[in-house]
């Protein structure tokens, strides 16, 4: 293709007046053109804000007066490294993303694994079910959880009783399972990683499968020699999405506990920090730090991630 | 599951090789049937506990966790023994083997003495034991109600009317423009293409929160905040999910029809209108849908940029602030909250397979 337009060019200039766009030129200029929505937005509202952030960082600027900036070096960094809401904050962070990202990253697999499963009957039905609760507001859902997960009359505790524990948690009241409790209210999300998984499980090669079975090998080995390593790209794409989402947990931890982080702040997440330092108390300076530091740890996290994913992820196209 | 024992032939009956096939067939059917059966029903138990609160009346909810589950009155009969009328409690009675519903007139710890209902003149029944053992009569009473009620003290209609207008706007910004940025990708030769796209699709990854606050204080600057323009001029310039779903679409387009009509005179706008545009509603229809449901359910936008303006907030934004001012109305919060997701829900189920089709589009070809 870009090649056709080269012997036009070789034409000798002098036979035309105005020398005319090549056809190659021409394309690229419309190329540019119908690029441009993005790249203009790319710079004002990726690229710019980004160095703005950082640039904000250094210094003490409040929105309420905006003629009083202030640089002020380092300081901003200092103060989030001694900043214990800001330390604890971080805790809650990773310990939750700790305790969520197996389920995020292995729930999907299982239930795409079963909508897969040839044994299953009413397939489009389940489908359908299990990907419904991830087009739920989030407002809804944390409503509909937290009432699900009322340690009073909630359904999930009656059924706890039912089945014979006297004393089911207070999930939402206590710093020990408020973890769990939104762990539980991530299940609803995984629709959309379901499909994507389900998606790759079915353009596995059955020639794959069937060289197992004439070599000896059972489901269980089969899922775990030939599934696994097939569908691992998509693996890794949920896993980095996870991540990077866990890293901006706010909506759920927000609602569910009234933008206090409480019981005892067990819920009070890094961007929840970042919001009350931004918008409540509209230290916009501070604020920019912490993003930047999020940012920083986003970026050397998905470095390790794929450095590792070298040893795990197959791509079958060799790419 | 390895555990789980095959149900083996009688050795009595000696089975062909066919028949082994079909039961272990039916069992393996069975089983994950109902292994799916079983995660479907936990799935959906939210959904249950939130129809039975937002149908159930503050009486019944005062009830606390002994309370019936499903919306229940209790029973009450209102009895006149020829002085006065008294308001009395009906009771499940085991009486000779049958269970009779009664209304109870005088309750001790070792008899009560009950009316029926069915016949209040006749002689009172005498029933030996203590009434606190005996089981208070439910009926059924739903109280449909709440809905109203929510709708009206939330002003849905403003709710809802904000919400589609953001929606809308920005479903036509970010069509408008990722259809032209993924043209661009799928078919020109620009210079540093590939990079360009990496970069494009490195957006995925950026945490939000990196450009948030200059690009509020930007909007501030300029005198956007508490308006909803910050939540829909954006959208005009394209976004990496929805560029990266059209240009995969499009680059499976044939070229041939592009060439044909490049040679017939058209311009490149001519041939995206006419030639590509025509044969992609399915990919436009899909990232206007994702769009305009992931419009109405967010809620980070709204919550910061149209802080104090109530008169201007979106449904996720107004449910909240609802719910938290009426945290105490159970009922009401759930009914909001089930009248907020009504609309994405029947969206989804009615175009479902642009949903799915989107989906595996975007997540599969990485």
């Amino acid at each position: 293709m870009t090649s056709v337009p080269t012997p036009l060019s070789a034409e000798p200039a002098a036979v035309r007046l105005h020398k005319p766009l090549s056809l190659l030129e021409q394309q690229k200029r419309w190329g540019w053109l119908f690029l441009s929505p993005w790249l203009i937005g790319f710079f004002v509202f990726t690229l710019i804000p980004i160095v703005a952030s950082l640039i904000f960082s250094f210094t003490d600027f409040y929105l309420t007066r905006p003629e009083q900036v202030k640089f002020v070096g380092l300081n901003n960094w200092a103060k989030l490294f001694a900043d214990p809401l800001t330390l604890n904050s971080l805790r809650v962070t990773f310990g939750f993303a700790l305790l969520s990202l197996p389920v995020a990253i292995a729930l999907p697999v299982l239930l795409a694994a079963l909508l897969n499963s040839k044994y299953l009957i009413g397939k489009p039905f389940f489908r359908l079910l299990f990907y419904l609760p991830y087009i739920v507001p989030a407002i809804s859902s944390i409503f509909i959880w937290q009432a699900f997960l009322n340690g009073q009359t909630g359904w999930l505790n009656r059924l706890l009783r039912l089945i014979g524990i006297a004393d089911p948690p207070n999930w939402l009241g206590h710093e020990f399972w408020i973890g769990p409790a939104m762990v539980l209210m991530g299940v609803w999300g995984v629709g959309n990683a379901m499909l994507i998984t389900l998606a790759t499980l079915q353009g596995v090669p059955q020639e794959l499968y069937d060289a197992a079975k004439v070599d000896g090998a059972g489901a269980v080995t089969a899922f775990f020699k030939i599934t696994l390593p097939m569908i691992s790209p998509v693996i890794f794409y949920n896993l980095i999405l996870s991540v990077i989402g866990l890293l901006q947990y706010f909506v759920v931890p927000y609602v569910l506990t009234r933008g206090t982080g409480n019981p005892n702040g067990a819920a009070y997440f890094f961007n929840m920090h970042l919001y009350r330092t931004a918008f409540l108390f509209q230290d916009m300076g501070y604020g920019a730090t912490m993003a930047w530091f999020i940012f920083l740890i986003a970026i050397v996290l998905t470095i390790i991630l794929f450095a590792t994913s070298r040893r795990w992820v197959y791509y079958a196209g060799g790419e | 599951m390895a555990a789980i024992s095959q149900p083996r032939p009688h050795p009595s009956v000696i089975l062909s090789p066919y028949f082994v096939r079909q039961l272990r067939k039916f069992t393996a059917t069975s089983l994950v049937t109902l292994f799916g059966s079983m995660l479907a029903f936990i799935y959906l138990l939210p959904f249950g506990n939130m129809m039975t609160i937002a149908l159930r009346d503050q009486e019944s909810l005062a009830g606390g966790p002994d309370s019936p589950i499903l919306p229940m009155k209790q029973l009450f009969y209102e009895y006149n023994d020829g002085q006065r009328v008294q308001r009395l409690e009906v009771f499940n009675v085991p009486i000779d083997g049958e269970v009779r519903q009664l209304a109870a007139l005088i309750k001790r710890r070792t008899s009560v003495v009950f009316i029926d209902p069915n016949d209040p003149t006749a002689e009172p029944i005498v029933w030996e034991g203590n009434w606190r053992a005996l089981q208070p009569a439910y009926v059924f009473q739903a109280r449909w109600e709440n809905f109203p009620e929510a709708w009206q003290m939330i002003d849905f209609p403003l709710l809802f009317r904000n919400t589609f207008v953001i929606a809308f706007l920005g479903m036509i910004g970010t069509l408008l423009s990722s259809i032209s940025v993924a043209y661009a990708f799928a078919r020109f030769p620009i210079p540093g293409k590939n990079w360009l796209f990496i970069v494009l699709i490195g957006t995925i990854i950026l945490p939000g929160q990196v450009t948030l606050i200059p690009t509020y204080a930007f909007f501030s600057s300029i005198g956007w905040t508490g308006t909803w323009l910050p939540l829909i001029v954006p959208h005009f310039f394209a976004n990496a999910y929805n560029v990266f779903l059209l240009r995969q679409f499009f680059m499976t387009l044939p070229r041939e029809l592009d060439e044909a009509a490049m040679i017939d005179g058209a311009s490149p706008l001519q041939i995206l209108l006419y030639v590509i545009v025509p044969q992609s509603w399915a990919a436009i229809v899909s990232v206007g849908l994702f769009h305009f449901v992931w419009a109405w359910n967010d809620y980070f936008g709204p919550l910061i940029y149209l802080l104090g303006k109530p008169e201007l907030q979106p449904i996720s934004v107004g449910v909240q602030i609802f719910n938290f001012r009426y945290g105490p109305r159970p009922e009401l919060v759930q009914a909001t909250s089930l009248m907020a997701m009504l609309l994405p829900i029947l969206l989804f189920i009615l175009a479902q397979r642009f949903f799915m089709r989107g989906v595996v589009i975007t997540g599969v070809e990485k």
